[in-house]
């Protein structure tokens, strides 16, 4: 008696939870490649999964064993030219083996548990660092704008969306349809006239009698409206939900002997972060990297986080680099223009008014964001003075100090806002 | 081969299907065949229940370890990745079937195989598998076919529940613990009494109040006068050494909440559940094995399968059985299957074309019914006496076993005995010995506990052959040290009687 069930379309993962426990018992070690891999990728190449090792020791599960030592016999199989008595040398790296043919049946020895992070799962370690709330996580769905597209044709509408074509085609046609009847019958009444007509004169009072229904017929199939308002067509259009076009950001990083790699570390995942945010939102995203001292450059990402140099720092340098981009590739017709800074404060002191200036007149109109960070122990300093007064005019402008990885969120909270509202 | 013999005969039947796509109306068709067939040769089974599942519900199941519903924790989760990370490279296929101890018996189908595959995992799982449980003394002594489901979802809720109480954190440390110690969660001799989800749960309450109560006497009946201590041999406790080391915990531990005395508890049952399996392996593949090669052959000579039927199981039965030699890159230990089955189809031939070696060695099976011989085979053994009992001259040779021994005081290693006639009973010894468990397994017992002084545990290990615990141990020891709140020692005793102080695991209160 056999009873056959198909479970296929039962759910498959099963083994979500457990793999979920196993993810939560390593944390620490995940965390660890995570921030390796954070490290070590661009940042454009953020959102997706990420191979982890883990040591094979930390994840095995300890049981009672025997040890290498003692005596033991063994069985195997296929032996060709061994005899009873025969004395061999052991084996150099078997002697620790386990002896029960268990030892290492994968053949692929003791490496490291090796198993791939998915993407979520990666994104959820990386934000765990940042302290996001729990709302911003999920909220890192896009939010949409609409475009308006055709979707054929309505009978009501606006007078300036009628389709003219589409309006006379429909009107020719009823017009065609409700004379036939008409033309139909006076061809008919026309024959018969003709007819009668060898056969009497046109005085007759038959063929009169025609003649008047000709013309009654006629009138009739004239009265028929040129166009009505049951022929007009109305363009349609629907609003659909869209990415908004085309994004840029803008990496601006202070490159002066003070930035050292643990600021880099920071400000690359402040960066990442706002990266993410717009990939939320924006189908395509062009990243333009910008670092300065006393002069700025536009420079790979490679070039833009591990090269050093060392001297003081003009951030107008920088702004003004950025402004020329704007203007030369990205107008803002065509591109949603995101700007983050990241700088340990320090900053010519002639030059902050400056930079106030440049970007309360020229930069900040063309701007949907701009997020300033910046990484330092110590007082704040002129640039911080006059970035404050940016804020105050702006509400699209964002800045913070940063002690550690937890306070790169707030600069993005007021962003979120924006978009949930 | 009969296969290949019978190809000219006339075919009596229309064969069932010719396609290599299976269909839920296919399988129902071999099935009721395999079934006929099954029954002809005498097979005793449970009802079938055949699940279809996908690749990816295979790789769940797997990590379960072949438990239908397991409780959540990280290993199985550790395991899920495993398989799924090398199933994806290819370095490992997925077996083509689980089969489950229960009544009905479960066995799961991938979609992925081909019709005649399917007929082979059902011939394996349903009809092989299926009577070795029904039949074998192990399970019957030893498992509740009836009950195991029933108990899992027990189990599977009671630890959901303790997570929710206790948190995730506790309740995986208990867990940690217990399977740490899981083989040495079994009783050897006694007869468990039978699961079941209902009883539990009743018996469970009061079960927890008795034992606390319980616990607190062990303390209070130390004895208090101390008169004639000196003299009198100091009482201990347990009074005779305990093998199941979770079960003494789950009765003793002195410090354990009732809840983490259930978790304990329901380790043990798990590990007393596959206990019979891990005791059976070459017998019950052997068994599997030799069913589904013998079932199959017979439907090919009623005529119901097709030649290029045969072809395709031929080649993965000659995969399952083969058996690389000792120097061989793939070689990784004795192939149970191949054991197994090489065996069963000896026991057959001893019976149905005894040679003169067989009579000698086998004088009570040669010549008798070969299904009688099989069956009681199958009964009444498990590995290690199946082989001391049947193991042949012949199949010694076939396999050309020999064995070597590897003594940690000599330079090189020893033949001790190949495939002649003065090696087979050495050989024979010797396999047995590595299919007994309880040398295989370090033998490990509960020796005392420090009743007047610090509460401390020990265990006595019993060293075999001189072999000493490996370095894992001081991990268990801590494990078992959290299980029983206090320190824990090993002391090992050698073949001359010594006893020395090998580990420790010390906790502080």
């Amino acid at each position: 008696m056999t009873q056959i069930i198909d479970r296929r379309l039962n759910g498959r993962n099963k083994s979500a939870v457990n793999r979920q426990r196993f993810l939560r018992r390593f944390r620490d070690q995940i965390k660890k490649s995570v921030s390796d891999a954070i490290y070590q990728r661009s940042i454009t190449d953020i959102d997706k999964g990420e191979k982890v090792n883990i040591p094979t020791r930390d994840t095995s599960e300890p049981i009672f064993n025997h040890g290498p030592g003692g005596r033991r016999e063994i069985v195997q199989p296929g032996n060709t030219d061994f005899i009873a008595g025969d004395k061999v040398p052991r084996p150099p790296n078997q002697g620790d083996g386990k002896g029960d043919g268990k030892a290492s049946n994968s053949g692929e020895g003791d490496d490291d548990f090796v198993f791939q992070l998915s993407r979520e799962e990666f994104l959820e370690f990386f934000f765990e660092d940042l302290a996001l709330p729990d709302l911003v996580k999920t909220q890192l769905a896009t939010i949409s704008e609409y475009k308006s597209v055709r979707a054929g044709y309505t009978t009501s509408g606006v007078p300036t969306n009628i389709n003219i074509i589409r309006s006379m085609k429909g009107a020719m046609a009823r017009r065609i349809a409700l004379r036939t009847p008409y033309t139909r019958r006076v061809k008919e009444l026309e024959l018969e006239r003709d007819t009668l007509l060898l056969l009497h004169d046109s005085d007759h009072p038959k063929i009169i009698e025609i003649d008047e229904e000709i013309k009654r017929l006629k009138a009739k199939a004239h009265a028929i409206p040129f166009i009505d308002t049951f022929d007009l067509r109305y363009n349609n259009r629907i609003k659909e939900p869209t990415p908004t076009t085309r994004a840029v950001m803008f990496c601006i990083m202070d490159v002066s002997g003070s930035m050292n790699e643990e600021r880099k570390d920071i400000a690359k995942r402040f960066f990442i972060l706002l990266y993410l945010f717009l990939t939320r939102t924006y189908k395509n995203i062009d990243v333009v990297f910008i670092r300065h001292h006393t002069t700025a450059k536009e420079v790979d990402e490679e070039e833009f986080f591990y090269s050093r140099e060392t001297g003081g720092t003009v951030v107008s340098s920088a702004l003004e680099l950025m402004h020329e981009i704007i203007l030369q590739r990205y107008p803002t017709s065509d591109w949603n223009i995101y700007t983050a800074q990241a700088s340990d404060g320090d900053n010519w002191e002639g030059d902050s008014p400056a930079c106030r200036e440049l970007l309360t007149q020229q930069i900040m109109p063309c701007l949907q964001y701009f997020a300033y960070v910046e990484i330092t122990a110590y007082e704040h300093q002129s640039l911080w003075r006059e970035y404050e007064k940016v804020k105050g005019a702006f509400p699209n402008f964002a800045m913070q100090d940063i002690a550690g990885l937890t306070s790169i969120y707030p600069v993005f909270r007021e962003l979120f806002n924006k978009q949930t509202a | 081969m009969k296969a290949s013999g019978s190809t000219t005969n006339t075919l009596k039947r229309k064969p069932i299907s010719d396609s290599s796509e299976w269909t839920t109306d296919l399988i129902n068709q071999y099935d009721h065949e395999i079934a006929r067939v099954a029954a002809e040769f005498g097979l005793d089974t449970y009802p079938n229940q055949i699940e279809i599942i996908s690749s990816e519900q295979m790789m769940d199941a797997y990590s379960s370890v072949g438990m239908p519903l397991g409780y959540h924790h990280w290993s199985f989760g550790k395991q899920f990745l495993n398989v799924e990370r090398r199933y994806k490279r290819g370095h490992m296929g997925l077996a083509y079937e689980i089969v489950i101890n229960s009544n009905p018996c479960i066995a799961y189908l991938m979609e992925e195989n081909t019709m005649t595959m399917q007929a082979l995992v059902l011939a394996h799982a349903s009809y092989g598998h299926n009577s070795f449980f029904k039949g074998n003394y192990l399970f019957r002594t030893w498992t509740n076919a009836d009950a195991i489901i029933d108990y899992l979802v027990f189990a599977k809720n009671y630890i959901a529940e303790c997570e929710k109480r206790y948190g995730i954190s506790d309740v995986e440390n208990i867990l940690d613990s217990c399977h740490a110690l899981m083989n040495y969660g079994v009783d050897r001799y006694k007869r468990p009494a039978q699961l079941s989800n209902e009883e539990e749960s009743l018996r469970q309450k009061e079960r927890e109040e008795y034992l606390q109560s319980q616990i607190n006497d062990l303390w209070r009946t130390i004895p208090v006068v101390e008169k004639q201590e000196s003299d009198t041999e100091e009482v201990r406790f347990p009074s005779e050494p305990q093998e199941n080391l979770l079960y003494f915990i789950e009765k003793n531990a002195p410090l354990m909440e009732p809840w983490q005395r259930e978790i304990v508890r329901i380790i043990r049952k798990v590990a007393q559940y596959f206990y019979p399996q891990r005791q059976t392996q070459v017998m019950n593949e052997g068994w599997a094995t030799f069913w589904h090669y013998t079932i199959l052959n017979k439907l090919y000579e009623e005529g119901l399968v097709t030649d290029g039927f045969m072809i395709e199981f031929l080649q993965s039965h000659t995969n399952v059985v083969a058996q690389p030699p000792y120097n061989s890159p793939n070689y990784s230990g004795i192939n149970p299957y191949t054991l197994g089955f090489a065996m069963m189809s000896d026991i057959r031939r001893i019976c149905e074309n005894p040679t003169d070696e067989d009579k000698a060695w086998f004088p009570e099976i040669a010549g008798k019914d070969w299904l009688q011989t099989l069956d009681f085979a199958m009964r009444n053994f498990k590995d290690e006496s199946f082989i001391a009992q049947f193991l042949s001259p012949k199949l010694i040779r076939d396999l050309k076993l020999f064995s070597v021994l590897d003594d940690d005081t000599q330079n090189t290693l020893e033949i001790t005995a190949i495939h002649d006639e003065s090696g087979y009973r050495k050989i024979r010894r010797a396999l047995v010995e590595h299919y007994n468990l309880s040398t295989r397994e370090p033998n490990i017992q509960i020796y005392n506990v420090n009743l007047r002084g610090d509460r401390s545990l020990i265990l006595r290990h019993i060293q075999h052959d001189r072999k000493p615990l490996d370095d894992s141990t001081d991990e268990v020891l801590r494990h078992l040290a959290r299980l029983w709140g206090f320190t824990v020692r090993v002391e090992s005793v050698d073949s001359d009687g010594n006893i020395e102080l090998t580990h420790e695991c010390k906790v502080k209160r």
